[in-house]
């Protein structure tokens, strides 16, 4: 599906050249073409096993963890091969930070879990340290219902204020990019407003890729998105353009809920 | 991202904006016709490419609302009725272009000294269109019924209008055209009128989520 109905992107971050994915000899991507726009909020959208996750996390390098997998093509992280063999991958994963679908916070205090990655980095300046928290977490938009207990234990933060944590842990390290692969999935309605509305803040300071099943999601949140399915990329344009008039009859079925 | 309370808040703005030229150009036109004025006439034409325009944005962004928040409850029937206004403003503006070439018309030829009961009518409908643009401004539902207590004096004038047009033009034949001219104004201001009531509703409609259309005896 080469043709697929695509838009030119000027000063893209993220660049996907060519992209073949394989989970052993299984094609979980075939030849991705996409480029991502700089400080906006980009979703993809496509049914179960459509490649959106792994394509996600090609973009930090997540699925070297995977033995069998293989990745042939190219993708350019403000110009850089992500996947040469010169990249420091810890440092492309501190520029391409991730939030997971369900929050993973550390058996550490707030405070700690905010500055885990200043930690690693070897930062021990305590005004540093301090400044990092109390900025990541206004950034988060939880600031005001931790900050009288920044030294207990963020697994009595509520599931919504854990994933909002994960948010701040993320942009503690001043990432480029953020990556969510369904962070709203396990929040309740209330929860999945607030972290709605803070994806939206962060557009103006990062660049945002959203993985998500929910399509009411997709369109409220997002500037662009991209619909893949079975491996391939179907289209990919302005979010409102997509929602109201899609190009692709296949985009127009998963949308409006006829696929099958 | 665009929180659907937001762009709600645009969304009515951009109808104030609406209706406050839409009602300019009635005022005009009716000013247009009382004082021969040309110039006022011309206005309202300027004007009618200006709501024409506001009112393909306004459902442009309608339609971009629904599609991507999906609104329920009363966001739901705020968009229907915003969509429902502005193509009811819109249609009014045009009926205020037509008042306008009557106007020019019939300031072409000489006066005639009977209009018909124009200028009370005239007064009624501007009455009316305010009142109904209130009660969609401040959720006033009490004035959004006295709009539709007023539709029926208005009809009332227009067939009296009908009917005194009939004996004039009996008397002396040679009224007819002029006559004419005013009697097409009447039956514009009656289809302003109507389009007002048609807003009154949709305010009720808003507020208490009833389709009281065709409902009233």
């Amino acid at each position: 599906m080469s043709n697929a109905t695509t838009l030119q992107i000027d000063d893209p971050i993220i660049e996907v050249e060519n992209l073949d994915f394989y989970y052993g000899s299984s094609k979980a991507l075939h030849s991705i073409n996409l480029s991502f726009p700089r400080r906006k909020v980009t979703a993809l959208i496509g049914p179960s096993g459509c490649g959106k996750s792994t394509l996600l996390r090609c973009f930090n390098r997540m699925n070297d963890l995977i033995d069998i997998s293989e990745v042939q093509g190219n993708i350019l992280l403000n110009g850089a091969e992500v996947n040469s063999s010169s990249m420091d991958v810890i440092e492309l994963r501190r520029r391409v930070g991730m939030v997971f679908q369900k929050s993973n916070p550390f058996p550490k205090s707030i405070y700690e879990n905010v500055i885990y990655g200043l930690r690693i980095a070897g930062v021990k300046n305590k005004a540093v340290l301090d400044e990092t928290v109390e900025r990541s977490l206004k950034g988060a938009a939880l600031w005001d219902e931790v900050k009288d207990r920044l030294h207990t234990s963020a697994l009595g933060l509520s599931g919504g204020q854990m994933q909002r944590l994960c948010i701040a842990r993320a942009i503690a390290v001043n990432p480029e990019v953020i990556l969510m692969d369904e962070p709203c999935s396990a929040l309740d309605p209330k929860s999945t407003a607030r972290v709605e509305e803070l994806i939206g803040e962060l557009s103006n300071d990062y660049t945002i890729i959203i993985v998500t099943h929910n399509m009411q999601q997709a369109a409220r949140v997002s500037d662009y998105t991209a619909f893949l399915y079975e491996g391939h990329l179907v289209e990919f344009g302005l979010t409102d353009k997509m929602f109201m008039k899609p190009k692709k009859k296949q985009t127009e079925d998963y949308i409006t809920g006829r696929f099958g | 991202m665009h929180l659907i309370g937001h762009e709600l808040d645009r969304l009515e703005k951009q109808l104030l904006t609406l209706t406050a030229v839409v009602e300019e150009s009635v005022q005009l036109a009716i000013k247009a016709l009382e004082e021969c004025n040309h110039e006022l006439a011309k206005k309202v034409v300027d004007n009618d490419a200006q709501v024409n325009r506001m009112e393909v944005e306004l459902e442009e962004e309608c339609l971009k609302i629904l599609a991507l928040h999906q609104p329920v409850a009363n966001d739901l029937r705020m968009i229907v009725v915003i969509l429902k206004i502005n193509n009811d403003l819109e249609r009014i503006a045009d009926q205020a272009v037509n008042i306008s070439e009557r106007a020019i018309a019939i300031c072409e030829v000489e006066k005639v000294k009977n209009r018909l009961n124009i200028d009370q009518m005239a007064e009624k409908v501007l009455d009316m269109l305010g009142k109904s643009l209130d009660s969609l401004v401040n959720t006033d539902l009490k004035m959004a019924r006295a709009v539709l207590d007023l539709d029926d004096e208005v009809d009332t004038i227009h067939s009296q209008n009908y009917k005194e047009f009939k004996d004039h033009v009996r008397q002396d034949p040679q009224l007819v055209d002029q006559l004419l001219n005013y009697l097409t104004v009447s039956r514009h201001l009656e289809r302003i009128a109507d389009l007002a009531t048609n807003i009154a509703e949709d305010v009720i409609y808003l507020n208490e989520g009833e389709i009281i259309r065709h409902t009233i005896v």
